[in-house]
């Protein structure tokens, strides 16, 4: 409680008197039960896994461990994560630093094309590769692909950042003499650093829990793996013990992000001189910015279009099953955006304002549910709804609710690195001028961090639209997303009466991706 | 929004469900009640819709009866309905494999099927303990690029894969329950040992790991690999997109007895909801119907089950491909052929 002996501060600021702010505060006890309610929602996998792995003997969980196909499981699953991310973090890097730096004509356009990638489904992306270079297979695809598709995570924060950094202390660097990378380097990449690694995080779970990109282009991770448990055995213990990896490598990387973030020392933007440079770094540059959308977007979908040409069977559109599957799927997308942003909100605020370590444990914890393939959460979903909530199952509500628990690491970063950004200081004018707390976090907190709120909420609708496992095994009986239809007609191999399906979803997640490119946003490090 | 309601009318009804039976002796559930009908019924597919539904408005027209279909993988149903339990409220599970359906079985979640149902299928593709009903055959076979291998130089029989020859050129799932079933019967028919060295033979061959029997279709047909082991009607589904003659991927099969042709089975089972449903039982009479086997041998080209009832064209009879001293409930040693499957790394 605030009202201790040691520091007696009144709820209100008495007239004439300053608020100061505590340097190292006590979280409010509502603040930390929420949080602690948030974690314990998104960690419902987790207990599931527990659950699953202690039907296995502590020999038999050795025994799967030891199988031959394991450890090259998790080889594999590290190394295309890692080298995935490591390729995002600089190469984002370089075409955000390309796109708010170099002067280059139709720069707001090449903004929105760089954050396209986000809209096609990773399924569709490698198919689409498929049909133009059957056969493609092994570690070199699925690393060039799924870094182009994850790439945008990197970029848009980073450069909503470089926005709001000011190139002044570059122009000092330059003036003594430092070379315009070098420079770059030693000023500017500080302060996009936890922008950059955030944006990496989110990468690294999502090559993690990524299953349609690396079963189609047949490259065996522990994702693949845990669908293969189910598939070939039936076995859940078997499948959880390899889920549980998963969980294990995730946690590993959230701490390890958690430490390389480091502090933002912020300047304040004044102006952003863009560099003009040769035409030659201008093609070089530009060449950047376009393979992610080249590789990610334009190639599978000629891809896509040629297999439509083949097809004998293009069956007239049925237009009213279209527009069903359409509103079902903007309609899942945009609640699950608002509660993951809501159900975020809490801890977001307690990691943000709140320096302890069992806060950073708690945060941490929120990242995991991300890094866990689809069926796994779908089916721990299936299992805590029939014991507690059976009157929820398979209902939208609980549809939706699965989504929350995958994608709200996705609002997290944002969520904690916009609320970090408004500055105390701020809090204690309101304060002072007679504010409650609730009343200095609702008119000054909340909307200074609202479009970071936001990258966070259209992250989330838009990976809401392409998810697929978790919808399949959770939706109520006749209800369909375009994700959904997409893969009842391609399992029939009627790609004909896919493509419409397909089409429709890459043109709405298209639209909170651009939106998303042009967040001039508050919330500068991260997303 | 409609789910609004729709959840809080659910909460309601069980909040009075609870009241209810608080109040009236408790009803006997399952065991030995009389199946009842409400004219609906849960089916849970992991058969495609392209092909089920059609079927499933025939039965509705016939009888009345609205059929609620979840459709998903048959993997994926199998380990949700391993998660429901008795909380299932589906009533029928339909299975691509025998394999989800023996593991369904194990876990004790079938009621068993009366004797009209079971008795229509031959009984080599059913469950010995009449616990579910094979409902269609599909015929394990080679597929091969027609373009890169001539139809003389195709393998006759399972040994015949391993021959160097083939080296780098074969396409397997090895997750596929399909896969496994042919695993299982080689090691039935030949033993423990030599299913062992087929395996390895298998794997000294660098067979490329596909993670189902379409993709293995799609990637000969493009050229990209001379032969796989697929069931033969995917053949029939991608000729029916792409056009017959345009199909670069052929059917091939080995010779009579050889158990890279064994036949697998999709089937049905009774699940057991809060109350045995009449439906359900309806509902797999008619799979197993006349009129909806004579559908799947027209409409999928897979084989009937039911004796007498034809073949689907230019292809050859049930009979021809069947192993005489192997039946489905050698099946039950799958876990076997997990392990073996294991143990050389081809699924994890």
């Amino acid at each position: 409680m605030r009202t201790s002996a040691t520091s007696v501060k009144p709820a209100r600021a008495l007239p004439g008197q300053v608020y100061v702010v505590d340097k190292n505060p006590r979280a409010p006890w509502w603040l930390v039960v929420a949080s602690v309610l948030v974690i314990v929602v998104v960690s419902v996998p987790l207990f599931y896994l527990v659950v699953r792995v202690l039907d296995v003997s502590p020999s038999g969980i050795l025994d799967i461990l030891a199988r031959p196909r394991v450890l090259s499981l998790v080889f594999n699953t590290v190394g295309l994560a890692v080298a995935v991310t490591v390729t995002g973090v600089l190469g984002g890097t370089v075409i955000a630093a390309v796109l708010t730096r170099i002067r280059f004509r139709a720069r707001g356009t090449w903004l929105l094309v760089s954050a396209l990638p986000l809209a096609v489904p990773s399924y569709l992306a490698s198919y689409g590769w498929l049909v133009l270079i059957p056969g493609l297979n092994g570690f070199v695809p699925s690393y060039a692909l799924l870094t182009a598709v994850t790439v945008p995570y990197v970029i848009l924060p980073v450069a909503a950042a470089l926005r709001g950094t000011s190139a002044d202390g570059e122009a000092v660097a330059r003036t003594l003499g430092l070379g315009p990378i070098q420079a770059f380097w030693k000023v500017t990449w500080p302060q996009v650093r936890p922008a950059a690694i955030a944006g990496g995080l989110l990468v690294f779970l999502y090559t993690l829990s990524d299953f349609g990109l690396v079963a189609m282009l047949r490259y065996q991770t522990l994702t693949w793996g845990v669908h293969q448990a189910y598939a070939a055995s039936f076995d859940r213990a078997h499948a959880a013990v390899l889920a549980m990896l998963l969980v294990v490598i995730a946690i590993a990387v959230v701490v390890a992000e958690r430490s390389a973030r480091g502090n933002v020392h912020r300047t304040t933007a004044t102006h952003l001189p863009l560099e003009e440079v040769r035409w030659s770094f201008r093609w070089l540059a530009l060449i950047a910015v376009a393979t992610p959308p080249v590789v990610g977007v334009v190639i599978p979908l000629l891809g896509l279009g040629m297999r439509l040409a083949q097809a004998e069977t293009l069956r007239a559109i049925d237009y009213s099953r279209l527009a069903t599957a359409t509103a079902s799927t903007i309609g899942v997308a945009l609640a699950a955006a608002l509660l993951a942003v809501l159900v975020a909100l809490p801890l977001a605020a307690l990691a943000a304002r709140y320096s302890r370590r069992w806060v950073g444990a708690l945060e941490s914890l929120g990242y995991v549910s991300n890094a866990l393939p689809g069926i796994v959460v779908g089916l721990s979903l299936v299992f805590l709804s029939l014991a507690l909530l059976p009157g929820l199952y398979q209902t939208v509500a609980l549809l939706v609710f699965a989504y929350v628990v995958l994608f709200m690491p996705k609002a997290l970063g944002t969520a904690r690195s916009s609320i970090e950004s408004v500055s105390p200081e701020l809090i204690s004018v309101a304060r002072t001028l007679g504010a409650s707390p609730f009343t200095a976090w609702r008119r000054v907190t909340l909307p200074l961090a609202l479009p970071g709120l936001g990258i966070g909420a259209l992250l989330v609708a838009i990976t809401t639209m392409k998810e697929l496992p978790a919808t399949l095994l959770l939706r109520p009986i006749g209800f369909d997303t375009l994700a959904t239809e997409l893969w009842s007609k391609t399992v029939a191999a009627e790609f004909g009466a896919a493509a419409p399906y397909a089409a429709v979803l890459v043109l709405i997640a298209a639209i909170p991706a651009m939106i998303l490119s042009g967040v001039r946003s508050v919330a500068k490090e991260e997303m | 929004m409609s789910f609004r309601v729709s959840s809080r009318f659910l909460v309601l009804t069980l909040a009075l469900a609870t009241v209810v039976s608080g109040c009236a002796p408790t009803v006997a559930v399952n065991e030995g009640g009389t199946p009842e009908s409400d004219n609906t019924v849960i089916l849970y597919s992991g058969r495609e819709e392209a092909l089920v539904q059609p079927l499933i408005d025939i039965f509705t027209e016939q009888t009345g009866i609205t059929v609620e279909v979840r459709y998903n993988g048959t993997p994926e149903l199998a380990a949700q309905l391993l998660e429901e339990g008795e909380k299932t409220r589906a009533g029928v599970f339909l299975s691509q494999d025998a394999g989800a359906l023996g593991a369904l079985s194990d876990a004790g979640l079938f009621e068993p099927l009366p004797a009209e149902i079971s008795d229509r299928v031959r009984p080599k593709f059913s469950s010995l303990d009449a616990s579910w009903v094979g409902i269609t055959g599909r015929a394990r076979v080679i597929v091969y690029d027609s373009q890169s291998v001539s139809p003389e130089d195709l393998p006759q029989s399972a040994d015949d894969l391993l021959d160097p020859k083939w080296s780098g050129k074969i396409a397997v799932a090895p997750g596929n329950a399909s896969f496994q079933s042919f695993v299982t019967a080689y090691r039935v028919l030949k033993g423990e040992s030599a299913g062992d060295e087929w395996v390895a033979g298998l794997v000294a061959n660098s067979p490329h790991i596909f993670e189902k029997n379409s993709a293995i279709l799609e990637a000969v047909n493009d050229g990209t690999h001379p032969l796989g082991l697929i069931n033969h009607y995917y053949w029939f589904q991608l000729a029916n997109e792409r056009g017959k003659e345009n199909m670069r991927a052929q059917l091939h099969f080995t010779e009579a007895g050889d158990p890279a042709s064994i036949v697998n089975v999709t089937g049905a089972g009774i699940l057991r909801p809060q109350r045995l449903d009449q439906d359900a039982y309806d509902l797999v009479a008619f799979l197993v119907s006349d009129q909806a086997q004579q559908y799947f041998v027209e409409n999928t080209f897979e084989y009937s089950l039911v004796p007498g009832l034809g073949t689907p064209e230019g292809l050859p009879a049930l009979e021809d491909l069947a192993v005489a001293t192997f039946d489905l409930s050698d099946l039950r040693s799958i876990a076997k052929t997990q392990s073996l499957l294991q143990k050389y790394g081809l699924i994890p």
